[in-house]
């Protein structure tokens, strides 16, 4: 009952915030285009058959010299705009959201054992998590590139791109949920429901699965949609870096790096096009974070 | 007291060996360092040679003590790639860094604390709700653009201000310093607010939260009871003691400060360390990865730990727990 009048009650305030539904529709449109890219997108960025030079650095439809088949103009490749963001927009999120979930597992797993168990465990895990934090996320995803690059041959490094790029942004978010989840396990353990949980007798991983995890969500989906908003950006800035993705499979970071290149020129889309997007896509996921946490901490309201 | 200092400057020690393992794994592990200092022509017979001198066939923890040595007496090796004395090349490129670091970090406190003031004590005001929306897109658009956009709008499109280097230099022993010359000035003002403004709205937002929480204390609400004035109240009860939290972010931010200036270093080519990191990335310079490591772990070490000692300095309450 309880559980349910709080989604009510968040629901309701959600339709009473304007900024939160703007920002919901952005995200969901963002999304939306990015998982339909291959079917909506006008050529395909990494396919070199399918877009000509011909076409090259055509500008958005509203100034001279436009064709009006590129909405939003083309870059120096003859790539059309719109399909570069919206196959970047579907990598950045692709890779985001399975950094998110690995980081999440890690973190969720290493905080709730550490809570119910205690102990030495906690003390490890935190410790560990306390030299982690000393490392800010962006040293630590550049390193575990630089490892990567030292430890994989060269061949390989190519195809593995992605997954070293995803496994470096989740080893450095993965704090966030171990000490979040810690902490409020640590007010559950206290709980009737769980102590009597434990006294009858049922097996640790359940508790901690089954009876706590349910109820230490909600602060979890904060960190969640937060750190979304976290991994594009450190996506984006790798890529930015020139650490991250190579430009023959562009990110948005990855593009709008490409568009530093027609900063002095007058090719302003190319560069600003793509930098409004990777704008818009992770004010909105913040403005999404915000509600969230007042909803979940109602003493902030 | 003591025990205190004690108990921090040990877990301090701690911190700054696990980064050490860090940093010597790192060196040990990727890559054979043999092949990276030798080249192609070199017999196997002379590289068992050179690894046995070199102490690469000890066992294990040896070696990591006698790295650690080393680093302790300021020997950090040699850059795989440019052959230099890796200490040479990291005490050139501090000054750059930490002067960029502490401007930035400046820009961030001189705006942030009063807007987070204000903003916590006129919480239904309309340039409240701005400021928070404003900081909500300083948040979410990424140190780089940020970047981008200063560049584009004070370099390219008005031309008042350099949009790359350092300016003038001037050498006080061995710290080269760009504060001295209006050239340097004028080339630190966009790097230094590029970096201050995403630890600005930080800085906002948890002076803002901490202010709130103070304005709800008994002791807030019994002074305003017996009268103090709103301003006396506001500035001398509430200010002061935001000033603990305050001192905190100050050490927080430093790590941000630190990691954001790779990024701001490589858009404004300015010549610190975080550009140095980046080059080592680039062509797996473990070496100089490591020590870089090593010292960004000591300055942030080194400032947490000033900031807990001078809580103790600003808070009477935690001076009183050790008498107890």
């Amino acid at each position: 009952m309880i559980a349910f009048l709080k989604k009510y009650e968040g629901l309701w305030l959600f339709v009473h915030s304007p900024l939160s539904i703007v920002a919901a529709m952005v995200a969901t449109l963002i999304i939306l285009g990015a998982i339909f890219a291959p079917w909506i997108a006008l050529v395909n960025p990494y396919d070199l058959a399918s877009f000509s030079l011909f076409d090259g650095l055509l500008p958005p439809v509203w100034q001279d010299g436009a064709n009006p088949k590129y909405l939003l103009g083309t870059d120096d490749q003859g790539r059309d705009m719109i399909s570069a963001i919206l196959y970047g927009a579907r990598l950045s999120l692709i890779i985001g959201l399975s950094a998110l979930t690995i980081a999440a597992v890690i973190g969720v797993g290493l905080g709730l054992a550490a809570g119910y168990y205690g102990g030495r465990f906690d003390a490890v895990v935190m410790r560990i998590a306390d030299v982690q934090l000393a490392l800010p996320a962006i040293l630590t995803a550049l390193l575990i590139d630089g490892i990567a690059r030292g430890i994989l041959p060269t061949a390989i490094q190519q195809d593995l791109h992605v997954a070293v790029l995803t496994l470096a942004i989740a080893l450095s978010l993965w704090v966030n949920f171990a000490r979040t989840a810690r902490a409020t396990t640590f007010v559950q353990m206290n709980k009737e429901y769980v102590q009597a949980a434990i006294m009858m007798g049922q097996r640790p991983s359940r508790v901690m699965f089954v009876h706590i995890l349910p109820n230490i969500l909600g602060p979890l989906l904060v960190i969640m949609t937060v750190d979304l908003a976290s991994a594009i950006l450190l996506e984006a800035t790798l890529s930015f870096l020139g650490i991250g993705l190579p430009a023959d499979s562009p990110s948005l970071g990855t593009l709008i790096r490409i568009g530093m290149q027609f900063l002095l020129s007058g090719e302003w889309w190319i560069l600003w096009i793509p930098t409004l997007f990777l704008i818009a896509l992770v004010v909105s996921i913040n403005i999404l974070g915000d509600f969230l946490r007042d909803i979940f901490n109602p003493r902030l309201r | 007291m003591v025990y205190f200092i004690l108990k921090r400057m040990i877990q301090s020690v701690f911190v700054m060996l696990a980064v050490a393992f860090l940093a010597f794994s790192l060196f040990r592990f990727v890559g054979d360092p043999i092949t990276q200092m030798t080249g192609v022509e070199t017999s196997v017979a002379d590289q068992e040679r050179l690894r046995e001198e070199l102490g690469l066939n000890d066992p294990f923890v040896s070696q990591f003590i006698r790295f650690t040595g080393d680093m302790l007496q300021g020997d950090f090796g040699y850059s795989y790639r440019t052959r230099q004395p890796v200490a040479d090349m990291i005490t050139e490129r501090v000054p750059a860094t930490l002067e960029l670091g502490v401007v930035a970090l400046i820009i961030s406190l001189l705006f942030g604390v009063p807007a987070g003031v204000y903003t916590a004590l006129k919480p239904r005001g309309i340039w409240t709700q701005t400021i928070l929306m404003t900081t909500l897109v300083g948040v979410s658009i990424p140190t780089f653009v940020i970047g981008i956009m200063l560049i584009f709008l004070f370099g390219v499109q008005l031309g008042w201000l350099p949009t790359f280097g350092r300016g003038g230099t001037v050498q006080i022993g061995n710290w080269e310093s760009s504060l001295f010359t209006i050239s340097g000035w004028r080339a630190l003002l966009l790097p230094a607010i590029t970096l201050g403004v995403y630890q600005l709205t930080l800085t906002m937002r948890l002076v803002r939260a901490e202010m709130m929480e103070v304005m709800r204390s008994d002791y807030i609400r019994f002074a305003m009871a017996r009268g103090v004035p709103i301003r006396v109240l506001h500035y001398k009860h509430a200010l002061v003691n935001t000033m603990v939290p305050v001192i905190t972010i100050i050490g927080l931010q430093f790590g941000g400060v630190i990691a954001f200036s790779i990024v701001t270093e490589s858009v404004f080519q300015w010549p610190g360390m975080g550009l140095l990191f980046l080059e080592s990335i680039r062509f797996v310079d473990i070496p100089v990865m490591g020590v870089y490591l090593v010292v960004i772990a000591f300055f942030f070490v080194l400032v947490n730990l000033v900031v807990d000692l001078l809580y103790v300095a600003i808070d009477p309450r935690l001076r009183l727990r050790d008498v107890e």
